[in-house]
């Protein structure tokens, strides 16, 4: 989880990942930051996320994003 | 001869009268009631008397905001797209160049409206027109009439504002002749039908959109916004262009980067896409080859021309290209002509060997030109110039400041930019322009910006006080727009200057790129 949330603030440092659960809504991840975001868990988590599971409800929050992560790890 | 776009709105509005024109989440409008909407709205606009003045029209991207733009035209004004998310300051400085006559905007935005306007004084002239009050105005034929008769294709359409280096967004003139022209080749070229449907991707204050509006009006097909959500969801998108049965779009190469790098067509594809049509940035080849492995049928075309010439060069994807070639830009339009000037002024041609060109700046001419800069002949004459290369009379060409030459093939090839403009997810960015705002933050002494094309970044590097990067966004999102934040901040004790005393911009970019 903390490798995730260094991730996330790299994208922007002004948000309390660990209460926030609007990423999408508030306009935290747009198509840039998720691609970013995607590519760096790709390469610093050595995880690769399915494109059928890159939808708003996987990542409203980095709770979400975490569970994800460990779904596609197979956990 | 068509002298004004609004000749397409009335030709498509007889001929398909209960047809969907434009869609947004919130709703849709056939070509009956645009019209009539719009003959409404310019009824009312004209007692405002805005015939050749600007008319800003300050809306979230939606169908209304078109209504506020043919309206405009039908009251023989030019319009000026501001969207309310941009900052504040921003848009004071764009009215403040811009001088409207008339700020057109919803209901819902009238206290933002008013609380830009208390704030300077420079804009005391202008009207706020309230949109919902406005289109239920009684239709003034007459007068309508009256403004259209006099209506010539050099009247300006639109302006636009681009980023300035000194820190003042440029507003770019564009005159009917050049939508005109541009619909004239689509037709001829693509030959665009009445059974399209367009998938809107970019923001209406970048020209790119303008492809979308008038082609609809043109052709009477059929235009969808894409929401701007769906292009962080691939999975999203797919199945919204492909419930919007959508044929064609025109997209900056960014969006179309995202769907392959997400790979967005794993499950589905868009399987009604015929048209895929691409500009603003250079297009990587690696993730157009990912579209045409998924989409082979579709024709590709990458179009070309900053917003002072609109499309002016276009290539259709006719070959296979390796990932690591970059495309042409390829030929010009064919309203317009490209003359690459070597920096003695001198024509640069295609070789007659098969070898590449010597390089050169692009410029354009012909009826592809936009009037000049709003309210700055100064800016104007410094990019609107005499042809040097035809002395027996006036004959204005653009200077784009693009590098370019002829490949081996006797197309244009973009190589590079002669000063600090950038292309950043499809926008055209002055460096200066971010420097001009971080150079007023507090505790900042000098900075400069560089681009990491590799990753696609803006790195702002500052010396002074040190400010951590939340604190420093926060003050520039107050000044420009989101997409023009940098992607990294750096602080250095000192930035690397030359020998007279500037800041040394190719040596910082080897520190921190």
């Amino acid at each position: 989880m903390e490798e995730l949330i260094e991730i996330l603030k790299d994208i922007d440092p002004d948000v309390d990942y660990e209460t926030c659960d609007t990423l999408v809504e508030d306009g935290v991840l747009t198509s840039f930051e998720m691609v970013m975001l995607v590519t760096d868990i790709n390469q610093r988590m050595g995880v690769s996320i399915a494109p059928e599971d890159i939808l708003p409800e996987n990542f409203s929050s980095a709770k979400k994003i975490y569970e994800l992560i460990q779904k596609s790890r197979g956990e | 001869m068509v002298k004004n776009v609004l000749e397409y709105l009335e030709a498509s509005e007889a001929g398909f009268p209960d047809k969907n024109a434009y869609m947004d989440k919130n709703g849709k409008i056939t070509f009956g009631d645009l019209g009539d909407r719009a003959r409404r709205l310019g009824s009312f606009l004209a007692r405002k008397s805005v015939k050749g003045k600007p008319v800003a029209v300050f809306m979230e991207k939606s169908v209304d905001m078109i209504l506020g733009f043919m309206g405009t035209v039908y009251a023989g004004g030019f319009y000026c797209p501001i969207d309310v998310t941009m900052p504040e300051e921003r848009i004071r400085t764009i009215f403040s160049v811009l001088k409207p006559a008339v700020v057109l905007t919803r209901e819902s935005d009238r206290e933002k409206v008013a609380k830009l306007f208390s704030v300077g004084d420079s804009n005391t002239d202008t009207d706020v027109i309230i949109y919902e009050e406005a289109i239920q105005y009684q239709v003034n034929v007459s007068v309508l009439n009256s403004i259209r008769k006099r209506s010539v294709d050099s009247d300006p359409l639109y302006v636009l504002f681009t980023s300035g280096s000194t820190g003042v967004p440029k507003g770019v003139v564009v005159p009917h002749r050049v939508m005109i022209n541009n619909m004239e080749w689509l037709e001829k070229e693509y030959h665009f039908t009445s059974e399209e449907v367009l998938g809107n991707q970019v923001p209406f204050y970048f020209d790119v959109s303008d492809h979308d509006i008038y082609s609809v009006l043109k052709f009477g097909c059929s235009m969808v916004i894409v929401p701007p959500e769906y292009f962080a969801f691939p999975v999203k998108l797919v199945q919204f262009l492909n419930e919007y049965k959508v044929t064609a779009i025109f997209w900056v190469p960014f969006a179309l980067c995202m769907a392959a790098n997400l790979d967005a067509f794993k499950a589905e594809v868009p399987k009604y896409l015929k048209y895929i049509f691409f500009a603003g940035e250079v297009m990587p080849v690696k993730q157009l080859n990912y579209w045409r492995k998924h989409l082979p049928d579709s024709l590709y075309a990458n179009m070309y021309g900053p917003t002072e010439t609109y499309v002016c060069t276009y290539y259709n994807l006719d070959r296979e290209f390796r990932d690591d070639e970059s495309l042409p830009i390829g030929f010009p339009v064919r309203y317009a002509d490209i003359l690459v000037l070597d920096e003695k002024g001198e024509l640069v041609e295609p070789t007659e060997d098969g070898s590449e060109s010597r390089q050169g700046e692009l410029c354009a001419r012909g009826c592809t030109l936009a009037l000049g800069y709003m309210n700055s002949p100064e800016k104007t004459a410094e990019r609107f110039v005499q042809n040097p290369l035809q002395k027996g009379w006036p004959e204005i060409i653009y200077r784009t400041g693009d590098i370019v030459r002829y490949n081996s093939r006797g197309e244009l090839e973009y190589l590079s930019r002669k000063d600090f403009q950038i292309k950043h997810l499809g926008y055209r960015i002055e460096l200066g322009e971010i420097e001009t705002a971080a150079g007023a933050v507090q505790g900042v002494e000098t900075c400069a910006c560089v681009y990491d094309m590799g990753r696609k970044m803006i790195v702002l590097v500052y010396s002074g006080e040190e400010i951590s990067k939340r604190d420093m966004l926060r003050a520039l999102e107050s000044k420009i727009p989101k997409y023009m934040l940098p992607n990294r901040v750096l602080h250095l004790e000192e930035l690397p200057h030359n020998a007279n005393g500037k800041i040394d911009r190719k040596k910082l970019e080897g520190m921190v790129v």
